[in-house]
């Protein structure tokens, strides 16, 4: 089932959570919603699965309104952050929940309802806790109690809200493998909210970049890391080496200094010069756009970087940059640095 | 003060762990002794409790027995049997039934709302809960009066209607219902607030109805403070004295509580039926002690994990 977001619009008071969103989404594709807290992020993916209502503006499944449906008839399976397992209900009847409650014409006789319910709690792999309590699980078994509850109702549509947030670092990686196999295997569309790149870059099929409410990006995990639209999806997604500069005349300036590097048609004005600390080389300070002082050399499992003090206009800045292993580095001394790829956006951008 | 600030800032350096300790990490810490006092000091404070206990609470409740049964068990069941006895019993069963019902509707549809819901006035309602505890009963009682009695505001209505509130039935219900109002709200909305609203959002978007939700998860998850609820509201209801003493009227077999009976026996100097009748009211309050002990250990089931 597609999703179509047209020109939603919610505000919390003086707060605007989400300011004209528009976004399609294809059937059985996996989308993650990756942006900062208050990104609107989580209210988006409310305002589509119906507990929340957009102040102005349309949610279509497969073409047709569903604002004027509710939660319980749009058949969306929802995976909340912090679970929301009912507590004093068994495994069993959590994920038998949503066939109990069916009224009239849809109501299943018991043994259906038994089949359904062991079917599904063997697809997430955890038959064997089906008389267990919310409270006797770790966090990795309530996330999948959670997700089975959820494809109880058969649902084309699955939003997931933070899914691993409260999981460690191990299980969290494991899951999310597991999760896109799932997704691959059922018939649905899935969209899930996270603040953790990795997260998203790995598991969907496309990232929405949010921030304040707008998205400021959509595209596959490569090209939101390899060419991000605007310096907020630089600075939020991997990692980011910043400076300001100016552009006079179609040319970059630190300062006074113009530096011998592209403006990349950024406007006029105040601009940010954004790489990635493994695309910057290492030169002879007289030969590079860029100088500054070493200021502390780290090194942890393969990585080693460098802080390097820049002075700019303003006072100073501090970057990171990849250090290669061969290169003896010293603390205070001057050094260059060449970024190979790089990006310039404008101040607004 | 400034004596106490280096205690104040050692604190945080003693305790390991982050300041979000759950509740059984904190019991953990607690098996570790803080302090230890002298083995004399800490016998003399047991001690000290354990007089203070018997002297001003256990030996009253033993004394009512004591007295209730002096003239032996025959004129107990005398006491007992005699008509305005069980008339008194009888209504103060009636009126704890009526009132404890309705404390239980109105505390779960004021918690609900004010727990699950956003509206205006929640502030003032919450506020309004707590009113009847502030109040003194025989003020709550004399409101009432001014409201239904025979010179009160309402008084050329009722008449008319020809409906009696005060010296019977209703006024002793109202007063009831007015003195017993918070016990349940107060139990449940801190529960409710705790647990939040995920689990009724997770129900309705499994296709759950309003109703069905409200039964098959939110009632579920608060019975056991719903149920503590309902025995505090009902051993107050049926001891209940100021109030129902100003609506009631005293009239003997009719408007007559077991409190109000109990009092006009003594006043007559009928002091071995007045704590036979007594003893009644110190079993119901033993018989709550024990149900609460039992219900508390149930309760902490049901705070949020």
């Amino acid at each position: 089932m597609s999703i179509d977001v047209v020109n939603i619009t919610k505000t919390y008071k003086a707060f605007t959570a989400l300011d004209a969103v528009n976004l399609h989404i294809p059937t059985g594709e996996l989308v993650a919603l990756l942006g900062p807290s208050g990104s609107g992020k989580t209210t988006l993916l409310r305002i589509i699965a119906g507990l929340e209502w957009p102040d102005s503006g349309e949610i279509r499944f497969d073409g047709a309104d569903a604002l004027n449906r509710s939660v319980g008839e749009r058949n969306v399976g929802f995976v909340f952050q912090h679970y929301a397992l009912f507590r004093h209900m068994s495994v069993f009847e959590n994920v038998a929940f949503g066939l109990r409650v069916r009224k009239g014409a849809d109501k299943l006789p018991e043994a259906a309802i038994r089949a359904k319910v062991n079917e599904l709690l063997a697809l997430v792999q955890i038959d064997w806790l089906a008389e267990r309590y919310p409270a006797q699980l770790s966090g990795g078994q309530r996330q999948r109690v959670a997700l089975a509850r959820a494809l109880a109702i058969s649902p084309r549509i699955l939003l997931l809200d933070e899914p691993f947030g409260a999981l460690d670092a191990k299980v969290r990686k494991e899951l999310r493998r597991w999760l896109r196999q799932l997704h691959e295997e059922l018939p649905v569309t899935s969209v899930l909210v996270t603040h953790d790149q990795e997260e998203a870059l790995e598991l969907a099929d496309r990232v929405v970049v949010m921030g304040k409410g707008r998205i400021e990006q959509i595209g596959t995990p490569g090209e939101v890391y390899d060419t991000p639209a605007t310096a907020f999806v630089h600075d939020f997604i991997g990692e980011s080496l910043s400076l300001p500069a100016d552009v006079r005349g179609g040319r970059l300036f630190l300062g006074e200094r113009a530096i011998a590097l592209d403006s990349q048609g950024a406007s006029e004005g105040p601009a940010r010069l954004l790489a990635r600390p493994h695309e910057v080389d290492l030169a002879d300070p007289a030969q590079a756009p860029f100088f500054g002082k070493v200021l502390a050399v780290r090194t942890f499992g393969p990585i080693r970087r460098a802080d390097i003090q820049i002075v700019v206009p303003s006072g100073h800045v501090v970057v990171e940059a990849a250090v290669p292993f061969g290169e003896g580095l010293e603390i205070g001394s001057q050094v260059g640095l060449v970024p190979r790829r790089y990006r310039v956006f404008g101040a607004k951008a | 003060m400034s004596a106490l600030e280096p205690a104040a800032l050692a604190q945080p350096l003693a305790s390991d762990g982050p300041p979000t300790l759950t509740k059984q990490a904190r019991a953990q810490n607690g098996h570790r002794p803080a302090r230890t006092e002298p083995a004399a000091v800490r016998i003399a404070l047991t001690l000290i409790a354990l007089a203070f206990l018997g002297l001003f609470i256990g030996l009253p409740l033993l004394l009512v027995f004591v007295e209730a049964f002096k003239r032996g068990a025959a004129a107990y069941v005398a006491a007992l049997s005699d008509p305005d006895a069980l008339a008194a019993i009888r209504l103060t069963l009636l009126v704890a039934a009526i009132s404890v019902t309705a404390n239980v509707i109105f505390g779960l549809v004021a918690s609900w709302a004010i727990a699950k819901f956003e509206f205006a006035g929640k502030s003032l309602l919450i506020t309004l809960i707590d009113l009847p505890f502030s109040v003194s009963p025989v003020v709550a009682g004399l409101i009432y009066v001014l409201l239904f009695g025979s010179q009160g505001l309402l008084a050329a209505p009722l008449q008319a209607w020809d409906i009696k509130i005060i010296f019977a039935l209703p006024g002793i219900v109202l007063a009831t219902i007015f003195v017993t109002f918070p016990f349940v709200a107060r139990e449940l909305i801190p529960l409710m607030q705790e647990q939040g609203t995920a689990e009724e959002e997770a129900a309705i978007s499994l296709g759950a109805s309003g109703l069905s939700t409200f039964f098959r998860v939110t009632l579920p998850n608060v019975k056991w403070a719903l149920l503590y609820g309902v025995l505090l509201c009902n051993a107050r209801a049926m001891g209940e004295f100021g109030a129902v003493s100003v609506v009631s009227g005293h009239v003997r077999g009719l408007t007559n509580t077991m409190p109000l009976h109990i009092e006009i026996l003594y006043n007559e100097y009928q002091f071995g039926a007045s704590f036979a009748v007594a003893s009644l009211l110190a079993l119901l309050a033993l018989v709550t002690l024990i149900a609460k002990t039992v219900l508390e250990s149930r309760l902490a089931e049901e705070e949020p994990r």
